[in-house]
């Protein structure tokens, strides 16, 4: 039996945990909401660029340009994974670390080799880890990042596919679907594949006249094509992370509400134990005296 | 058809305007080229520099570096990395970004570094003089 202290000075710490909890809940819905309105103003842009990329690759062949060619042979895979810089987000960051590592061991029963590119301090300490060579990584950048991160990003696959150090590049990211639900996806980035977009496969797109060229747009296009798709990485990732974040410390207090009752009911059970054993002894004694 | 098209500006960060015009001057990469209604279906990548739209005959002025400009007949959208109102554009902050890309152009020697440099010197002078003819 514990003592009486014991348990109070048990509750005074489990009661201090749930503040920070709970405070950590508040943090990340405020974060969500930063995260999700940045997504809403990222949306009309995305949603554009898709369009424009549906259009072109209508009346594009796939040898138009080495972003787009696939190669015969397909020796190096590079993983793109992103992650979130900080831990206390329940399972969120081993989902999406377990999503690229399953990628990468596939990848490697092929034959192929595999190069990690981790973005967000959980993928690179990952990355570190893993049989599997880090090329890259971006520590503590997935806290109000902005595009200039996602081209820089976009900047550095383009030249190793282009150099032809990797034959292939995924993107690993947590989508975001809901605040209750985040779901780690594994995208083929490169080679650009425009009919695997989501663009909506309007019939009969305009024809457009070019300028300067169809090769010339296709080569400002498709770079940029990348970056879009890293910055909704980032993004999405950014924001699943809140929402799981979120989630894990409402469990967090939930749990820590359930120990403050189980702890006070233990509390005034030895309390009163306490008190009846006193009680016994008074009684014990006066009947002792009366003799 | 309405003789205005719907002139729309979007970059990554948000929607920075939507709006029936009259008349939009772009800076096409191969030079500047004006839309009007019923324009052909056309695909420009831009050049950095400034932007012009014309509504009920008041002019308007608009920074924008490295994008698209997706024209058909009733509408005009512009797809810019970055993209600024002349009112908008911070004067002492572009003036400061033109010393630092200066002093890069003079000291780099390396070449991709060299190029990143004056790119940047063109955005902070662009938006300098824009800002002068506009703001």
């Amino acid at each position: 039996m514990p003592s009486l202290k014991d348990v109070q000075n048990k509750i005074a710490s489990v009661k201090k945990t749930k503040q920070i909890t709970k405070a950590m809940n508040m943090v990340a819905s405020a974060k969500l909401r930063k995260a999700q309105m940045k997504i809403e103003r990222f949306r009309p842009y995305a949603e554009k660029y898709y369009e424009l990329m549906g259009d072109m690759a209508a009346g594009v062949e796939t040898g138009a340009h080495p972003l787009l060619a696939k190669r015969e042979s397909i020796r190096n895979i590079g993983i793109m994974l992103i992650t979130s810089d900080r831990g206390l987000c329940g399972a969120f960051n081993t989902n999406l670390i377990n999503k690229a590592m399953h990628l990468a061991a596939a990848k490697k029963a092929l034959g192929q080799k595999v190069v990690f590119y981790a973005v967000g301090k959980k993928a690179v300490n990952a990355a570190r880890k893993s049989p599997y060579e880090l090329v890259k990584s971006y520590r503590d950048c997935m806290d109000g990042f902005d595009f200039s991160l996602a081209g820089e990003l976009g900047n550095e696959v383009i030249r190793a596919y282009l150099e032809e150090e990797v034959d292939e590049v995924h993107l690993v990211f947590g989508r975001f679907i809901n605040v209750g639900k985040q779901e780690p996806e594994d995208l083929k980035m490169l080679p650009v594949s425009p009919d695997e977009t989501e663009a909506p496969a309007e019939g009969g797109s305009a024809q457009y006249m070019y300028e300067p060229s169809v090769d010339g747009i296709l080569s400002e296009l498709l770079p940029r094509f990348i970056k879009v798709q890293i910055y909704r990485g980032l993004l999405e990732t950014s924001a699943s992370e809140h929402a799981a974040r979120m989630s894990a410390m409402d469990n967090a207090s939930n749990n820590c509400d359930e120990m403050i009752t189980n702890l006070t009911l233990a509390y005034n059970k030895a309390r009163q134990a306490a008190i009846t054993a006193e009680l016994l002894d008074i009684v014990g004694g006066a009947e002792a005296l009366k003799g | 058809m309405a003789d205005t098209i719907k002139f729309e500006v979007v970059t990554p960060d948000q929607l920075i305007l939507s709006e029936d015009v009259d008349y939009v001057g772009v800076p096409g990469i191969q030079g500047q080229f004006g839309v009007l209604s019923n324009h052909i279906p056309f695909l420009s990548a831009l050049a950095v520099g400034s932007l012009y739209y014309r509504k009920d005959g008041q002019v308007k002025y608009l920074f924008v570096s490295g994008g698209f400009a997706e024209v058909s007949p009733d509408s005009l959208t512009i797809l810019a990395e970055s993209a600024e109102k002349a009112e908008d554009i911070d004067l002492t902050r572009a003036q400061k970004a033109k010393e630092r890309a200066e002093e890069r152009v003079q000291r780099e020697k390396d070449r991709i570094e060299f190029a990143q440099a004056q790119v940047a010197l063109r955005r902070a002078i662009e938006r300098i003089n824009l800002k002068e003819k506009a703001g």
